[in-house]
């Protein structure tokens, strides 16, 4: 799916709008980047919300690779934005309420892994790494998602533009939108639950039997 | 459950007040702050005054609150581990500091404005603005300092985890403080008071969610 709609993201035929002309197929690639996060990091705070209430460390352990692969597609994300951004804005970081947001999200993501290690004792690092993401988890969608609704944005679909799928899509980008946003996700998974089966291996291997 | 958050409030009320050590050093910190900042810029315009103040908030409430579960001794958590509910805890420990914030923010916008002065459009609302901001400071830090406090070299992990988490208030707070210097018409900063609000009920509700899985160890 993601092969499918990088070809036809390069060559599909896009509608020529004032500013944006061929950068509009950036849309393929930066928004389904911050999609594929955002799942990530929701599976990770189902699984660490999990992790509490049953203390299986597998749990934990898929929390910690969906963050880990989410921080990838953030700063995939990011650095997509900042081209995309230094085309039409004019420079690389404009001063806007959803960049500033996302790039504190991703420190926040980061202090996570940080905090884990800080903390020796596995049972204690999970948990109290668990209680952090979930801490951390509102924070990230109150600053990525309502604070740009509030204040003057230049992304679309905040303070008060209108979203990019109203005016700007047209019918032929659609299908190729859909597609890779859902590739994208699907494939953050897949490098998620890889680096979760690599995790288990080493922990076997590490076992004294 | 009340009897016991009035106990637990009390009692940190009291050991505060028998040493009295925490609550002057921080009125120090932010006495000495605000001077330093009073020497180095003399006069400065609205915007940079705005965020010096919430700057020099901030670091003085890291430093008060940071201290809430540390200061007692591992062997006197236990002892609280057996007698009252996790919750109960943790509701005692941000009404606490919401007080103390409260005291601070006050003692703290009293002596920045006698030795800074600024014309204030509308102090009423300057002065909402800095009792939400002490109250949301002290909800979010009682909980990133009780999960600092578990894992030992505590004031770089409670920077780290700690700043991030209150970016959004802040950009919010220094919104809010700015159309009242301005003296904005309050139905323009009502839509800011509400999302505080909003804010400071989540992250209650969460730290009473979660502070019982941290409390058990």
């Amino acid at each position: 799916m993601v092969a499918t709609s990088i070809v036809a993201g390069l060559l599909g035929p896009v509608p020529k709008l004032y500013l944006l002309y061929e950068t509009i197929r950036n849309v393929y690639f930066h928004v389904p980047m911050w999609f594929a996060m955002f799942v990530l990091y929701l599976i990770s705070v189902i699984y660490s919300i999990r992790y509490l209430s049953s203390g299986n460390t597998h749990h934990d352990l898929i929390a910690v690779e969906a963050v880990n692969t989410g921080i990838v597609f953030c700063f995939m994300g990011l650095l997509t934005g900042m081209e995309w951004a230094n085309i039409t804005w004019g420079e690389a970081w404009p001063n806007d309420a959803k960049t500033n947001g996302s790039a504190i999200a991703t420190l926040m993501y980061l202090a996570y892994l940080v905090l884990r290690n800080a903390l020796e004792e596995e049972q204690k690092r999970a948990k109290i790494s668990a209680i952090y993401n979930i801490f951390a988890f509102p924070i990230m969608i109150v600053l990525m998602y309502i604070m740009p609704k509030m204040t003057d944005s230049l992304h679309p679909g905040s303070g008060g533009n209108s979203t990019f799928g109203d005016i700007d899509m047209n019918n032929q980008m659609r299908p190729i939108f859909y597609t890779a946003v859902v590739g994208w996700i699907l494939i953050g998974m897949w490098i998620a639950t890889l680096r979760y089966r690599i995790r288990l291996i080493e922990n076997k291997r590490n076992q004294i039997d | 459950m009340f009897k016991q958050v009035k106990a637990l409030v009390r009692k940190d009320i009291v050991l505060e007040w028998r040493s009295k050590y925490a609550i002057n050093g921080i009125l120090l910190y932010v006495v000495s702050t605000v001077f330093v900042c009073y020497q180095a810029f003399k006069s400065v315009d609205t915007l940079v005054w705005n965020a010096l103040f919430w700057i020099i908030l901030l670091f003085a409430s890291i430093n008060a609150i940071s201290r809430s579960f540390v200061q007692e001794s591992p062997y006197r958590q236990l002892y609280y581990y057996t007698i009252v509910s996790p919750k109960a805890i943790i509701i005692a420990k941000i009404i606490y500091n919401i007080f103390v914030m409260g005291l601070l923010s006050a003692i703290a916008f009293t002596i920045y404005s006698l030795i800074f002065p600024t014309p204030i459009g509308d102090p009423l609302l300057y002065l909402l603005a800095v009792l939400l901001g002490s109250i949301s400071f002290a909800s979010v830090f009682t909980m990133v300092s009780g999960i600092s406090s578990k894992t030992g070299n505590n004031s770089t992990i409670m920077a780290i985890l700690s700043f991030p988490v209150i970016i959004p208030l802040l950009i919010v707070l220094i919104k809010l403080s700015q159309n009242a210097l301005h003296g904005l018409d309050r139905a323009i900063s009502a839509g800011e008071i509400f999302v505080l609000l909003a804010i400071n009920v989540i992250t209650i509700t969460i730290s009473l969610l979660l502070f019982p899985y941290l409390w058990k160890d």
